[in-house]
């Protein structure tokens, strides 16, 4: 841009700039989000391990060379622990191939990985969208409605927030019972007071313009002004902490599952394989590598990606996290 | 000044309240003890028995009055699993988590503040890129793996290197240093002095300083470092992060603008105008992170074979003790709301732009 204003007369600029404008199209919140977006290497790079993993999950059955759940003894010639046999890298022929080596109870390490994305990410997003339903309703009641409704369910918010997430969690557990199900049950609640606030904050602005004031003089009703005129535009700052939300449950949720608590043996997940062989990790040290790996890879992409929608989302925040 | 102090302090009076009451419904209203703790072994009778013996039998009004009692007087009652009482298990495994916690906040603060200085310094240099790259990777791992892979890494790879590691335990084998009160000759009148020398006691690195034993205080230092690392990763990456943007948001100011017009050299600029605005913030995320860091404990010390009061949660989990479960999330619930008070308070004298109203 400056090069050609410096070599170029002002009006053919303007008339640059002019011809640009007429000839894009309508500049909306979300086309210039996604443009911001796209700029940024970062967030890219979240989306494109973001997408190898999902696709990773939806094919799991084609990609798995093994059942997950299948025990190879009398199948194969192998043995529990057995470390990875990968024929490009040396492994004679005859020999079956395992890229990421045999498990403690002889199942294919590499398979149960795979299966493992399909679990992690459906963890992720079932607590998050649970979270999200039931914390954009309390934010928004306590928001719009305000007095001591709003008192009552923040402070109760407050209370929730005081504990840290992954401790409530636990105890939330201990006392349903371990498993899976009540292990997402209790991350969703943990979730809820974040999404909450946000929704309650936004509101709280959003609920003194004057499009809000001209539907309820127009006689819209409370849940409709909620719903339909307050809510779809309090919704970027809920994308972004649902974004980094995903990767914080996923987190916990592999905690849990390391503590016992969550998913149970013989499922793929990938804390409670990490829990199973940890105390092999001097001798069959692969067992213990690759869950963790994908682990991090997930999160990281989530927490890129949350990132990179936070800048994108709100140009404010962009310049301070940057 | 001291209104503002006293009201602060009032107005966590009912978040306190709340976290005893979300605990009691948890433990007593939500599940079944009963189940949650004897598992397939809980039939009617058995229960019948157990309900008794722990009063879950009484009107649920009663056991809460019994319950705030209790912890109003510090007693959490007695573990099922250990038949010890709580409060003096956790007494006795604090020090080892408490020196953990500092630890692993000394190297988060000493490795994350001087980061994000330098990436705000150099934005957007590959220096820059690099850290928040790596803190991002920071705060996306399982605290647990890390420290398996720190373990692997120091204790076996680099095994026979300058560099190897112990993987587990707070001192080696062989290595019991005696307390420093019995080594200064000290004799305790009252009971209480004597179990404040032995909590003073436990906390190895002060102990070896005390009785002046170098090599203690090294060994001790080297058993720590492996799980300080990861416990104090997630801290760093946050700390680091929050330097940088808040460096970022002064060395755009108006008065560093100034001072770069008179003349200041950029190390004034960077350390002496700069850094000082730019480190409030930090006492917040610092404060927060203690949080992680108790919660990265009970994820760790197991790892690292530590009897710290994490270890004792992990192992109450697994045997189902709901009763240690429980007080341990008071405990911290309360610790986090007083910690949250104390940065609220120390605001006032960091920053003097706080109103007190």
């Amino acid at each position: 841009m400056s090069e050609v204003t410096q070599n170029a007369p002002t009006s053919q600029v303007v008339n640059l700039q002019a011809e640009k404008l007429i000839s894009d199209k309508p500049v909306t919140l979300w086309g210039t989000a996604r443009r911001r977006l796209f700029k940024r290497k970062s967030a890219i790079l979240g989306m494109v391990v973001l997408s190898i993993l999902v696709f990773i999950a939806i094919f799991a059955p084609l990609l798995a060379p093994y059942d997950p759940l299948q025990v190879l003894i009398g199948v194969e010639k192998v043995k529990a622990r057995q470390a990875p046999c990968i024929h490009l890298l040396g492994c004679p022929a005859d020999q079956p191939q395992h890229l990421m080596g045999i498990d403690g109870n002889v199942r294919d390490e590499f398979s149960r990985v795979l299966y493992g994305a399909r679990l992690s990410l459906i963890i992720g997003f079932t607590t998050v969208s649970f979270a999200i339903i039931i914390g954009t309703t309390i934010g928004a009641l306590a928001g719009y409605l305000g007095g001591s409704v709003d008192n009552v369910l923040m402070r109760f918010m407050d209370v929730l927030l005081a504990f840290p997430s992954l401790l409530l969690a636990i105890a939330l557990v201990t006392s349903l019972g371990p498993g899976l199900t009540n292990a997402l049950l209790a991350i969703g609640i943990v979730s809820i007071p974040a999404f909450a606030r946000v929704t309650r904050s936004a509101i709280l602005t959003t609920r003194e313009m004057d499009f809000v004031a001209a539907s309820r003089a127009l006689g819209a009703s409370t849940s409709y002004i909620l719903f339909q005129r307050i809510l779809p535009n309090s919704l970027t700052p809920l994308i972004v902490i649902g974004t980094l939300g995903i990767a914080t449950a996923i987190l916990d949720a592999a905690a849990l599952s390391f503590l016992g608590l969550g998913a149970q043996p013989p499922t793929p997940e990938w804390g409670s394989m990490l829990s199973a062989e940890r105390n092999q990790v001097f001798t069959a040290p692969y067992l213990v590598v690759y869950p963790g790996l994908f682990i991090m890879l997930v999160v990281l992409s989530f927490n890129l990606l949350g990132d990179g929608l936070r800048d994108a989302l709100d140009p404010r925040l962009a310049m301070k996290s940057r | 000044m001291l209104t503002f102090i006293l009201r602060r302090i009032l107005s966590s009076i009912p978040v306190l309240f709340g976290i005893l009451v979300v605990t009691f419904i948890l433990a007593r209203a939500l599940g079944d003890p009963c189940r949650a703790m004897l598992g397939e072994k809980a039939t009617p009778e058995v229960c019948a028995e157990f309900n008794r013996r722990y009063g879950f039998d009484q009107p649920i009004l009663t056991q809460f009055m019994t319950y705030m009692g209790q912890i109003a007087r510090g007693d959490f009652g007695v573990s099922i699993r250990y038949g010890r009482p709580v409060t003096e298990m956790m007494i006795e495994r604090l020090p080892t988590t408490l020196e953990l916690a500092f630890a692993a906040m000394f190297f988060a603060v000493l490795l994350g503040i001087p980061l994000g200085i330098i990436s705000a310094v150099r934005q957007n240099s590959s220096v820059d890129i690099g850290t928040m790259l790596v803190a991002n990777i920071g705060i996306s791992m399982p605290v647990f793996w890390l420290g398996l892979m720190l373990a692997y890494l120091f204790a076996l790879v680099l095994k026979g290197t300058p560099f190897q590691l112990p993987p587990s335990g707070r001192l080696s084998p062989g290595m019991s240093p005696d307390p420093f009160f019995v080594v200064w000759g000290l004799k305790a009148t009252s009971q209480g002095l004597t179990s404040i020398f032995e909590f003073i006691s436990r906390f190895n690195m002060l102990n070896a300083i005390l009785i002046w034993r170098w090599d203690v205080f090294l060994d001790a230092v080297k058993h720590i470092i492996l799980p300080a690392i990861a416990v104090g990763t997630i801290p760093l990456a946050l700390i680091a992060r929050m330097t940088r943007s808040s460096m970022l948001d002064v060395l755009g100011t108006d008065y560093i603008r100034t001072a770069r017009a008179k003349g200041a050299s950029r190390y004034s600029q960077v350390m002496k105008h700069s850094l000082r605005n730019a480190l409030l913030p930090l006492v917040t995320i610092i404060g927060l992170s203690l949080g992680s860091l108790l919660a990265g404990a009970v994820l760790t010390e197991t790892i690292f074979n530590l009897s710290g009061v994490g270890k004792i949660l992990y192992d109450a989990i697994t045997a189902r003790d709901y009763i240690i479960v429980q007080s341990f999330t008071v405990v911290i619930a309360v610790f986090f709301v007083i910690l949250n008070l104390i940065v609220d308070i120390s605001y006032i004298y960091l920053d003097p732009r706080v109103r007190l109203d």
